[in-house]
């Protein structure tokens, strides 16, 4: 450690780290999975498990992974919500490993909802069936 | 760097640890392994969180759930419940969560709310062991933005602007003893760091150098640079092992990481220190006893001046602070002295910490802005006496303060108004007395400690303090006569004008105090041969109430010392001769026909 610089560097890269221990601020994500009995028996592990992997091997900053008890539509889980900084709430329903993926890569990413795993893309699809 | 999504913090401070801190550490590594869930949670040992009445304690982030007297088998529902569902486990959850059923950020619970920590900022947060964990905080900022961008004098005038004040008892401006020894020349000049702390009841400066060491040695180095110093010492006692061994773990990795040794931020300051371990005598806490203790000798005092400004450790320049006045610093130097002047009243600048330990709900360590006045501290953020009990007393300072008594609880906690009710802030132990305690007791306790502690230089400490224990010990014993309070108190003034350092000077002030607020106790021992508080044994006998007295036999067949005799549903009989009034009779009568008088 020689100069201010490299310690400032060493600063950002920890903040990351332990960015958790921080109340949240304005710019958190917040990515809730449903992890209730439900959630477990359709296969909720693996989705989180894939998000967090995911969420770390692309460094996402401000992300925060967490769980919940049972969101209540037991009949769509896995179930996850992402909520963001504006306040707004997206609820991904149907969930696999895969499809958690490209929720990572595209909505906590690049800010670009996944329509198609919606909940409401999910209801339209029940209605029309 | 693998993402973690949890992070549980299991405090590692000295309470907690005794109460098994470091198996549920260990009970959590072997549960989130069996649950699959190692790589996504980290466990993280910490300082100390202050509230050391609900230890050991766990807390889990993101949601900043706070787990109260976590046991090592409570660890599997806690993983399996809150880390693997995210159902939080209630019946762990801090009692006024509890009660509310909810569970709340530690920052907004009744004891938390109100505090300031400037000092503890990094204590429960961080894992003291890891010095990227202190870096992640700002840690060794200040002391880049010193190298790089102040000038010595500089940096004392933005220590002198801050207003601190020395907090291991005298309060002496801390800026003002920083200038001092700077304007000292010589070749070679020292910084100390008092961690001798010995008040019965304090255990803040343990808890910092537990929780937050890097911050002690940031601002050591920091201090060696606004002085001209390139060697420090921390003296610490050996009776303190996990402070000891943490805070040489930390200095080995500023070591490493080039925040000790030569050319520190390529600017060609060096400075590296070491630590001298105390064998826990109360009198090396005194500057000069401890200086001697560092350069080999038998701990006691010297006069001054010479100060250790001029002539400190091995007759050298010394500065010497205690490690919450150094913990101060970091903070001061980030945010400004402006930021830190604004907690406080006039004179008595920022935050303290105080250790609330004795008759009080919330045992543990706050911080709180000075001047915070003491009813906040007891009934709001202590949570008050407990058991339905009346407050009656605290006693601040230890052996060498007074007590404040319950007419006076509204008084400001500062330098300037706690003495002038005859106490002082010092190092900020505060124990809290209720109307079972005898304040002749009191006072006679400290004056064994003085006793026990002087290290025999000189006569007025060491033969005064054993006369005054004496004569407290004949006034409990119901010997006592009017004129031995007089004699106490024309000993007391003498001792405090003749010993040669603080030990002594301080030592009769339990006595003096006591006797300014609860003089009527001390009379009732001596004339009425009465203790109000039903403490003193010499003063108390027990009898049995044959009109209530059931006949049970529980208390005879409870007494340690046979006393008791009575047959079966006939009223029983107490036998002074043999009670040796420990009262057990008195807590296990279920009909209240035992009184002591």
């Amino acid at each position: 450690m020689k100069t201010i610089e490299e310690l400032r560097e060493l600063r950002e890269s920890m903040q990351r780290k332990m960015s958790l221990r921080k109340a949240g601020d304005d710019e958190t994500v917040r990515v809730v999975v449903g992890m209730a009995t439900c959630g477990i028996a359709a296969g909720a592990r693996p989705v989180l498990s894939a998000l967090v992997d995911e969420v770390g091997k692309r460094g996402l900053k401000n992300v925060i992974v967490t769980q919940t008890g049972c969101i209540g539509v037991c009949r769509l889980e896995p179930v996850f919500e992402v909520y963001g900084p504006d306040g707004s709430k997206t609820t991904y329903v149907k969930m696999t490993p895969e499809k958690a993926l490209r929720v990572v890569s595209e909505h906590l990413a690049n800010g670009r909802v996944v329509e198609e795993y919606t909940i409401g893309a999910a209801e339209r699809e029940e209605a029309r069936k | 760097m693998n993402f973690v999504r949890t992070n549980i913090l299991v405090c590692g401070g000295t309470g907690c640890t005794s109460s098994k801190s470091p198996e549920i550490m260990e009970e959590f590594g072997r549960q989130l392994k069996a649950f699959g869930l190692e790589k996504e949670a980290r466990v993280v040992q910490t300082g100390c969180f202050g509230l050391c009445a609900a230890g050991p304690i766990v807390v889990v982030y993101p949601e900043g759930t706070y787990y109260c007297h976590v046991r090592p088998e409570d660890v599997k529902d806690i993983v399996s419940e809150h880390i693997l569902k995210g159902r939080i486990v209630r019946r762990l959850l801090y009692s006024e969560d509890k009660a509310s059923g909810t569970a709340r950020s530690l920052e907004e619970t009744d004891f938390y709310k109100k505090q300031k920590r400037i000092v503890l900022r990094n204590c429960g947060v961080i894992n003291p062991e890891d010095i990227t964990e202190y870096i992640a905080f700002d840690g060794y900022m200040a002391l880049a933005k010193v190298l790089t961008e102040m000038t010595p004098q500089q940096v004392i005038d933005e220590v002198k602007a801050s207003g601190l004040r020395g907090r291991g008892g005298a309060g002496f401006p801390t800026g003002q003893k920083w200038q001092y020894a700077a304007g000292y020349e010589g070749p070679v000049k020292y910084v100390c760091c008092n961690a001798d702390e010995g008040d019965p009841g304090a255990f803040m400066d343990r808890s910092v150098l537990e929780g937050d060491p890097h911050s002690v040695i940031e601002a050591m180095a920091i201090a060696a640079y606004a002085i001209g110093s390139k060697q420090g010492y921390v003296y610490v006692r050996a009776e303190y092992p996990i402070a000891v061994k943490r805070l040489k773990i930390a200095i080995s990795q500023a070591r490493e990481y080039g925040f000790l040794g030569k050319d520190i931020f390529g600017t060609g300051f060096e400075f590296d220190m070491d630590v001298r371990l105390g064998a826990g005598a109360f009198v090396c806490g005194e500057e000069t006893a401890l200086m001697t203790s560092i350069e080999g000798n038998r701990g006691e005092p010297r006069p001054r001046p010479p100060f250790p400004a001029e002539k400190g450790l091995f007759g050298r320049p010394t500065l010497l602070n205690n490690v919450e006045t150094y913990a101060n610093i970091p903070w001061i130097i980030n945010n400004g002295a402006a930021a830190y002047a604004a907690y406080g009243t006039e004179k008595s600048r920022g935050t303290k910490v105080f250790a609330l330990g004795g008759k009080i709900t919330n045992t543990g360590l706050v911080e709180i802005p000075m001047g915070t006045p003491l009813r906040e501290v007891i009934e709001d953020i202590g949570g008050g006496v407990p058991n339905g009990k009346k407050f009656k007393a605290a006693q601040t300072g230890g052996p060498s303060g007074g007590c404040i008594p319950a007419s006076l609880i509204d008084t400001p906690l500062d330098y300037e108004n706690m003495a002038a009710i005859g106490s002082i802030v010092g190092s900020g132990g505060l124990i809290v007395m209720d109307e079972d305690n005898c304040m002749v007791d009191i006072a006679k306790f400290f004056l064994e400690f003085t006793r026990d502690e002087s290290c025999g230089k000189c006569s007025p400490c060491r033969i005064g303090t054993t006369r005054m224990y004496e004569i407290l010990e004949k006034i409990t014993s119901g010997n006592g006569t009017l004129e031995d309070i007089d004699t106490l108190e024309e000993l007391a003034r003498h001792i405090n004008e003749n010993s040669l350092c603080g030990l002594g000077q301080t030592a009769p002030k339990p006595i003096i105090s006591t006797l300014t607020y609860f003089r009527d106790e001390y009379v009732a021992h001596v004339v009425d041969k009465r203790c109000p508080a039903g403490v003193c044994k010499a003063l108390l006998s027990y009898r049995i109430l044959a009109d209530k007295c059931r006949g049970c036999t529980v208390c005879a067949r409870n007494c340690p010392a046979g006393a008791i005799s009575g047959t079966v549903k006939q009223a029983h009989s107490i036998d002074p001769a043999k009670c040796v009034k420990c009262g057990v009779c008195l807590e296990k009568c279920k009909f209240g026909a035992v009184v002591r008088e």
